[in-house]
C-alpha cells in the first residue's frame, strides 16, 4: 500500500532523467539509452499501478512496453549504424539534413 | 447641267484624297517638285471642278445629289456614302479648294527644303479631301467621318515638327480639347440616330421638325450635345485654349486648318442643321452668349500678345466667336457669309505674316519686326489689306459688310446688349490688328532679312488681296441697291435674312466702331507714345496685361482643376489600390508560411522537447 507513491515518485524520477538525457544529450547512443529509460519509467507506472489496483492489466503493459522497445531498440540501432556512415559522426545536431 | 459631268461630283474629295494616298504611299521615291505638283495639281482640280458645279448651280439652283453606296447596314440603319451640293455646301467648297489650292501652291514654297515635304503634303491633301466629305456629306455619320478626319489631320500638323516636344505638347492638346467636345457630340448623333433611325441629314431635320414641338426635353440635350460638338471645333468659350498653342505647326496649316477651314465646321455643323436648333430657343441664346463671350474675351487678349501668330489665333476665336452669335440669334446666312469673308482675310493674314516671319529667319516676335513695307512689300501690302477686312474698314473691305450684317441681323431682333458686345467687339478688333500691324510692319527695322520668298508664295498673296477687299459685293447691305448673290445662293437651305438693315442710329454706330479703334489705336501709338508707355510700365497694367497674355488664366484654371487633380488620381491609381485586399491576403499567407516553416529546423532535440512540451499542455489540460 505504502509502496505505491513511492514507485510512482522513482518513476517521475526516471521520466524526468528520460526526458533530460533525450534533451540535453547530442550523441545518439545516449539518447537512445535515455529512451530507453523513459520506457522503463513508463513500464514501471503501470507495474505499481497494477499492483496499487490488483489488477494483472498493469504487468500486460509492461510485457507489451517491454517487447515495444526491444522492437525499437532494434530499429533505432538500424539507423543508428546508417547516420553513422552517413555523417561520419553520432551528433545528431549534425543530422539536420530533413527539414525545410 | 448634264449628266455625265453631274456624276463627277465624287471626284471632289476623292482627288486630295488620292493625292494624299499617293504622296503617302510613294513620296520618299518623289522629289520635292513631283510631290507639290501631285499635292497642288490635285487640289486645283478639285478647285477646277467646284468652279464648275458652282457656275451650274449659279444658273439653275438645282442641288446635286450622288449616292455611291450603302456603308453598312445595320438592322435597318444604312448610312450611305453620298454628297450633297447645295447653296451651304457649295460656298464651304469653294472657300477649301480655293484657299486650299492657294495655300497648296504657298506651302510649295514655304516648306521648300524642309525635312518631310512629301509627309507635309500628304497630311495637308488628306486635310482637304477629309474637310471636303465633312461638308459634301449627305449623311451625318459621313459628316461626323469627315469631322473626324480633319481632327486627326490638324494633330498630325501641328506636331509636323515633332522632333520638339512642345509642338508635340500642343498637338495632344489640341486632340484632347476638341475630343472633350466631340464624345457629346458622338452621344448626340447616337441619340438622334436611334430615335429616327436614319442617318440622311435631310430626313433626319425633317422628322425632328415634324415630331418634336418646342423646348422639349429632347431637342434642348440634342442640341446642347451637338453644340458641344461645335465648341470644341471652332474653339469656342470654354473649350477654346487649344487654338493659340495650334500655332506650334507651320504656318500655312495655321491658315488653312485653323483660320480658314477646319475651325468653322462647328458654324457649319450649326448652320446645317439649324431645324434642330430652333427647337431650342434656350441654346441658340446661349449660344448667342458664348459667342459674345468668346468674342470679347479673345479680342482682349489679341490686345497684349507679342507673337504675331498668336494674334491671330485669338482672332480666330473672337471672329468664331462673331459667327456663333450670329448663329445664336438665328442669323444664319450673315454666319456664313463672315465666315466666308473671314476664311479669305485671315488667310491672307497668316500667309503674309508667314512671309514677313520666314524672311526675317522664324521671327515671330511683332517687336522684333517692324519695318517691313520696303523690305518686304508683298507681306506689307497684304496683311495691310487683311487688316484692313478684319477690323472692318467701311465700305472698302470685304470685312464690313459681312461684319455689318450680322450687327445689323442682331440689331434687327431687338437683342441691345449682344448688339454692344458685339459692337465693342468690332472697336477691340480694329484696336488690336492696328497695334499688331504698326509694331510689327511700321517703324523702324529690327532685324535682318535673312532668306528671299518667291513667287509661289507672292502670288497668293495677291490673289486673296482680291476677295479679302472685294468678296462685300457679293451681299451689299440693304438699301446699297446691290444684289443679294449670297443669300440667294444659300435661301434654298437657310433661311433668308430679314429684309431691312440697321436702322439710322445703330448703322452710323456700327461704321463708328471700327474707325475708333483704329484712330485711337493710332492715337496711342504713334502720336502720344508716352501715354501707352507710362500706362504699360504701372503694376495694374502688368498684372492685368500678363492674365490677358494667358488668355483670361484658362489654361491654368484647368490645370488647377482638371490636369493635375486627374493626374493626382492615376498617380493614386497605378498602384491598383482596390486590389490590395487580394494581394494583401496573398502576402499574409506567404508570411505566415515563412514563420512556420522556420520551425521544421531538422533539429530533433527540438522536436523532442516539442512533443515533450505539448504532452505536458496536454496532460494539463485533461487531468483534473
Amino acid at each position: 500500500m505504502t509502496a505505491t507513491p513511492v514507485l510512482l515518485t522513482l518513476a517521475a524520477a526516471l521520466l524526468v532523467v528520460g526526458i533530460a538525457g533525450v534533451l540535453a544529450r547530442r550523441n545518439l547512443m545516449f539518447m537512445l539509452i535515455s529512451v530507453e529509460v523513459l520506457f522503463n519509467a513508463a513500464a514501471l507506472a503501470f507495474i505499481a499501478a497494477g499492483a496499487h489496483w490488483a489488477q494483472p492489466d498493469g504487468q500486460i503493459m509492461f510485457l507489451l512496453i517491454i517487447s515495444v522497445s526491444g522492437a525499437e531498440a532494434a530499429v533505432a540501432l538500424a539507423l543508428m549504424l546508417r547516420i553513422e556512415r552517413h555523417f561520419g559522426t553520432l551528433d545528431i545536431d549534425a543530422a539536420r539534413t530533413l527539414r525545410d | 447641267m448634264n449628266e455625265g459631268v453631274a456624276g463627277l461630283l465624287w471626284l471632289v474629295p476623292a482627288l486630295p484624297l488620292f493625292g494624299a494616298l499617293l504622296l503617302g504611299l510613294a513620296g520618299r521615291r518623289l522629289n520635292d517638285l513631283w510631290c507639290a505638283v501631285i499635292a497642288c495639281g490635285s487640289v486645283g482640280l478639285s478647285a477646277a471642278l467646284v468652279c464648275l458645279f458652282g457656275s451650274a448651280y449659279f444658273v439653275d439652283s438645282v442641288p446635286q445629289l450622288q449616292t455611291l453606296w450603302v456603308w453598312f447596314d445595320a438592322d435597318g440603319v444604312t448610312p450611305r456614302i453620298a454628297l450633297r451640293l447645295d447653296g451651304l455646301s457649295l460656298i464651304m467648297a469653294v472657300v477649301i479648294t480655293g484657299v486650299g489650292f492657294l495655300i497648296h501652291l504657298y506651302s510649295s514654297g514655304y516648306m521648300a527644303g524642309e525635312e518631310g515635304y512629301a509627309r507635309y503634303f500628304a497630311w495637308l491633301n488628306l486635310f482637304v479631301g477629309a474637310m471636303l466629305v465633312l461638308v459634301l456629306a449627305d449623311d451625318l455619320l459621313l459628316l461626323f467621318l469627315g469631322w473626324e478626319g480633319v481632327g486627326l489631320c490638324s494633330y498630325l500638323l501641328i506636331g509636323f515638327w515633332y522632333r520638339d516636344a512642345a509642338n508635340g505638347a500642343a498637338a495632344r492638346k489640341a486632340m484632347i480639347m476638341t475630343m472633350a467636345g466631340d464624345l457629346p457630340l458622338v452621344i448626340g448623333l447616337l441619340l438622334l440616330f436611334s430615335h429616327f433611325g436614319v442617318t440622311a441629314i435631310p430626313a433626319l431635320m425633317e422628322q425632328a421638325t415634324a415630331t418634336w414641338t418646342d423646348s422639349t426635353t429632347l431637342p434642348i440635350t440634342l442640341a446642347l450635345l451637338l453644340l458641344a460638338g461645335a465648341v470644341g471645333k471652332s474653339a469656342q468659350l470654354p473649350l477654346q485654349t487649344w487654338l493659340p498653342d495650334a500655332m506650334a505647326g507651320p504656318t500655312p496649316v495655321s491658315a488653312l486648318i485653323h483660320a480658314a477651314t477646319m475651325v468653322t465646321a462647328g458654324v457649319y455643323l450649326i448652320a446645317r442643321l439649324h431645324p434642330l436648333f430652333v427647337l431650342a430657343p434656350g441654346v441658340l441664346s446661349l449660344i448667342a452668349w458664348l459667342g459674345a463671350a468668346g468674342l470679347l474675351l479673345a479680342a482682349v487678349s489679341a490686345l497684349v500678345q507679342t507673337d504675331i501668330k498668336r494674334v491671330l489665333a485669338y482672332s480666330t476665336i473672337s471672329q468664331l466667336g462673331f459667327m456663333f452669335m450670329a448663329l445664336g440669334v438665328g442669323a444664319w446666312t450673315a454666319a456664313m457669309f463672315h465666315l466666308f469673308v473671314h476664311a479669305f482675310f485671315k488667310a491672307l493674314l497668316f500667309l503674309a505674316a508667314g512671309v514677313a516671319s520666314l524672311s526675317l529667319g522664324h521671327e515671330r516676335d511683332l517687336r522684333r519686326m517692324g519695318g517691313l513695307r520696303t523690305r518686304q512689300a508683298w507681306a506689307f501690302w497684304g496683311f495691310l489689306a487683311g487688316s484692313a477686312s478684319l477690323a472692318a474698314l467701311p465700305y472698302v473691305s470685304a470685312g464690313f459688310f459681312s461684319k455689318d450684317l450680322i450687327l445689323a441681323e442682331v440689331w434687327q431682333r431687338g437683342r441691345g446688349a449682344l448688339w454692344f458686345a458685339g459692337w465693342l467687339g468690332a472697336l477691340l478688333t480694329a484696336a488690336y490688328i492696328t497695334r499688331a500691324f504698326v509694331i510689327g510692319f511700321l517703324g523702324k527695322a529690327c532685324t535682318r532679312i535673312t532668306r528671299e520668298t518667291d513667287g509661289r508664295m507672292h502670288l497668293p498673296l495677291a490673289v486673296l488681296i482680291v476677295p479679302t477687299l472685294a468678296a462685300g459685293v457679293f451681299e451689299l447691305p440693304i438699301g446699297a441697291g446691290g444684289a443679294r448673290l449670297f443669300s440667294d445662293l444659300v435661301a434654298p437651305v437657310l433661311p433668308a435674312a430679314a429684309d431691312a438693315g440697321h436702322g439710322g442710329w445703330g448703322a452710323m454706330l456700327a461704321v463708328l466702331a471700327p474707325l475708333l479703334g483704329i484712330g485711337m489705336t493710332w492715337y496711342l501709338l504713334r502720336v502720344r507714345p508716352a501715354w501707352s508707355a507710362a500706362w504699360r510700365t504701372s503694376a495694374t497694367a502688368g498684372r492685368l496685361s500678363a492674365w490677358w497674355f494667358h488668355g483670361w488664366g484658362f489654361d491654368a484654371l484647368y490645370e488647377r482643376v482638371l490636369r493635375r487633380p486627374y493626374a493626382r488620381l492615376a498617380a493614386r491609381l497605378s498602384g491598383d489600390p482596390l486590389d490590395r485586399p487580394f494581394t494583401g491576403l496573398g502576402h499574409g499567407s506567404y508570411r505566415l508560411w515563412h514563420l512556420l516553416s522556420s520551425s521544421q529546423n531538422g533539429q530533433l532535440r527540438r522536436y523532442a522537447a516539442a512533443v515533450a512540451a505539448g504532452t505536458a499542455v496536454l496532460l494539463a489540460m485533461v487531468l483534473p
